[in-house]
């Protein structure tokens, strides 16, 4: 079953016509996705290789049935270019934009509470059900369809890590998805390990996490509660100095909290097999899984 | 990003927000000057660096007379003023503000903050003002009073009547107060701040409302849209390095080992560094190069890791996917010529044509030793610094 996107996932590309746009759309179609259409306001009417460039998401949507939207929208428009989806009825939106000031951000996700479109990200590489449809920048030939595990991060080049050792070791994945790696996203490490309970095909998680904020320890409570099955925990910044943005918007130890060891000790706590080394992950999802 | 005490202080000014009379100096006569116009004493004499508990460091004074402002000036710009913030090798200070004294009935704690887990703009108050409000939160979290706004909607009086009377104002401030936090949650939400924090907020015994000190930061997401505000930062409160870093659009951060690293991607980046130390070393920096990996971007990284001395050995890990790695790896080659490297560098890649990468690597003249994963990249760095 796998969550999120799956082969009927018909998806637009907001900034299709830009260059992360235009590669990354083509990379998702040599995949097998089912791109439909692109907005980019402007270009309405051309074509980006075979698919149809419109002014406006609602156009899109009206005229290709379009249900999930990938964005590469740059920093100052790319909240606009969100509720421009949300409104236009778009179930899944993939916010791929690094850089969106998070006041944009909370205005959006209030906006959102209530309506029925499921966010992902911001600054995350997108979700991908390997073998079936590839929504996001991740390097698709890393991945191994057919499951069992899934895999949810705030990272990106380190999901791909993670995702390399499972498939070296012949485990396979259901859904991965980068849930990014800004302080306020649409969708958390809690939504994700709900839903993959609920998921038939998936039976065991990875969480990948990192310094700042408390949603490690937020899910590691939930999953005790909630989640029958194995999950594997990695944190990253264990050597990150306090007070520093490490890259990511949200990867700040402030004010004592949001360290990598309580992440670690609270997970630990709450039934979750901790890797504390990556280079030894691969191993112990092994024998874990 | 980060501004002063005094900086923050003009913004507050701008927005109404009640501050003490005083000045910035940058020596003891330019100290000289803002005192005499203060007329009356006690006058504080503050170190102005972008770090906290420089009371407790020595860097805030009263002085008595004019005489002692200067005296105090001059002994305080220039010094390497050490706090708990600033971490043992302390902050030099380049410039101090000159403020008129206070007769302070009552300290407050006041801040803006956004609360990542919710998506709302939180107000935080206290009674325990001028102490550190992480160990008032740790210790005596009911202390705190907390008011959750819908950015969409904004503050509302209510808001404000929650705090106000949750602080257990005079009734006779409360108005002054209400009108002080509106102006403030304005500045936060005009400004794209990060955090807004009045400790100690002070009730004067003459019953009047001042920001004795003032923190602003403001969010880096934001600043395209602040131009204004970029006139504020001090490059003097930056590690040179990490400026030149930033020229190159390379997010580096210096620290103290000898294991350079260079890495694309920031959660793999901070994930590597914590491999580099479980493996018996110590990184010297946290390098994230970005998503596109190229040769000139390695170039780049290489030329700001090697501009730390410490530097015994270097890893490079990239995960690139859909990256060619044998181009990549003549772009390293390239790179470590160019950059003229002599210490030896170990080069973990994972994506397409990893074996001719690798070849290319290893026919190359140059010190540059394959890994095959991270257990085994981290291993080899280690025992080269060792």
């Amino acid at each position: 079953m796998s969550i999120f996107v799956d082969k009927n996932t018909r998806l637009l590309v907001q900034g299709i016509t830009g260059k992360e746009g235009m590669f990354h759309t083509r990379q998702c179609i040599a995949y097998g996705t089912n791109v439909v259409a692109g907005v980019t306001p402007g270009k309405g009417g051309k074509k980006m290789d075979n698919v149809s460039v419109f002014n406006t998401v609602r156009e899109a949507v009206d005229k290709t049935g379009a249900n999930c939207s990938l964005i590469f929208v740059p920093p100052p428009f790319a909240a606009d270019a969100v509720l421009e989806s949300v409104d236009a009825g778009i179930e899944l939106i993939v916010v791929i934009t690094e850089g969106i000031p998070v006041m944009d951000m909370m205005k959006v996700k209030n906006y959102m509470e209530g309506k029925k479109t499921r966010l992902i990200g911001p600054n995350c590489p997108g979700i991908i059900t390997p073998g079936q449809s590839k929504v996001g920048i991740m390097p698709g030939q890393t991945h191994k369809p057919g499951g069992p595990i899934g895999v949810v991060s705030r990272s990106g080049t380190l999901t791909y890590e993670v995702v390399h050792q499972l498939t070296q070791r012949g485990i396979g994945q259901t859904t991965c998805i980068g849930i990014g790696g800004d302080p306020v996203i649409g969708t958390n490490f809690i939504d994700c390990l709900d839903t993959f309970e609920k998921d038939d095909e998936t039976e065991g998680v990875v969480i990948v996490g990192e310094i700042g904020g408390t949603a490690e320890e937020e899910v590691s409570e939930f999953i005790a509660k909630n989640v029958t099955m194995p999950v594997v925990g990695f944190i990253a910044g264990l050597t990150a100095p306090p007070g520093r943005r490490m890259g990511h918007a949200g990867a700040i130890v402030s004010g004592g909290s949001g360290t990598a060891q309580e992440k670690i000790t609270v997970m630990k706590e709450n039934g979750i097999n901790v890797c504390e080394n990556l280079g030894t992950l691969g191993e112990l999802c092994a024998s874990v899984f | 990003m980060k501004i002063h005490e005094y900086q923050a202080k003009v913004l507050f000014k701008q927005y109404g927000i009640p501050i003490p009379t005083g000045g910035v100096a940058f020596s003891s006569g330019e100290a000289k000057k803002v005192a005499e116009k203060l007329g009356r004493f006690p006058i504080a004499v503050k170190a102005q660096i972008h770090a906290g508990g420089r009371g407790k460091g020595g860097g805030v004074k009263l002085a008595k007379s004019i005489a002692e402002v200067e005296s105090l000036a001059n002994k305080i710009i220039g010094m390497t003023l050490i706090t708990h913030q600033t971490g043992p090798e302390g902050r030099l200070v380049k410039k101090v503000l000159i403020e008129e004294g206070l007769n302070i009935e009552k300290e407050l704690y006041l801040s803006i903050i956004p609360d990542r887990a919710t998506a709302k703009i939180v107000i935080m108050a206290s009674e325990a003002g001028g102490m550190d409000i992480e160990s008032v939160a740790k210790e005596t979290s009911e202390k705190i009073i907390k008011a959750y706004i819908n950015p969409l909607i904004g503050i509302q009086p209510f808001h404000c009547r929650e705090i106000a009377f949750g602080l257990k104002l005079n009734p006779s401030i409360i108005k002054n107060f209400i009108s002080m936090l509106n102006s403030l949650y304005k500045l936060f939400v005009e400004y794209d701040c990060s955090l807004v924090e009045i400790n100690p907020l002070v009730i004067t015994v003459e019953e009047i409302l001042i920001a004795l000190d003032a923190k602003i930061n403001f969010d880096d997401n934001a600043l395209f849209r602040h131009k204004d505000i970029l006139e504020y930062r001090d490059i003097d409160e930056e590690d040179p390095l990490e400026i030149e870093a930033s020229k190159f659009n390379l997010n580096y951060i210096n620290l103290d080992g000898n294991v350079g690293n260079m890495v694309n991607g920031a959660g793999l980046a901070m994930a590597t560094m914590d491999t580099i130390k479980l493996a018996g070393a110590d990184p010297a920096n946290f390098l994230d190069v970005g998503g596109g990996a190229s040769a000139e971007m390695v170039e780049n990284g290489f030329r700001i890791i090697l501009n730390d001395k410490n530097v015994k050995g270097i890893l490079i890990n990239i995960f690139g996917g859909i990256l060619r790695c044998d181009v990549l790896a003549k772009g390293v080659v390239e790179a470590a010529k160019k950059a003229d490297i002599k210490v030896p560098v170990v080069i973990r890649m994972e994506g397409t044509n990893v074996e001719e990468g690798r070849k290319i690597l290893s026919e190359s003249e140059l010190n540059l030793i394959t890994a095959l994963d991270m257990k085994d990249a981290a291993q080899k760095v280690a025992q080269i610094v060792k």
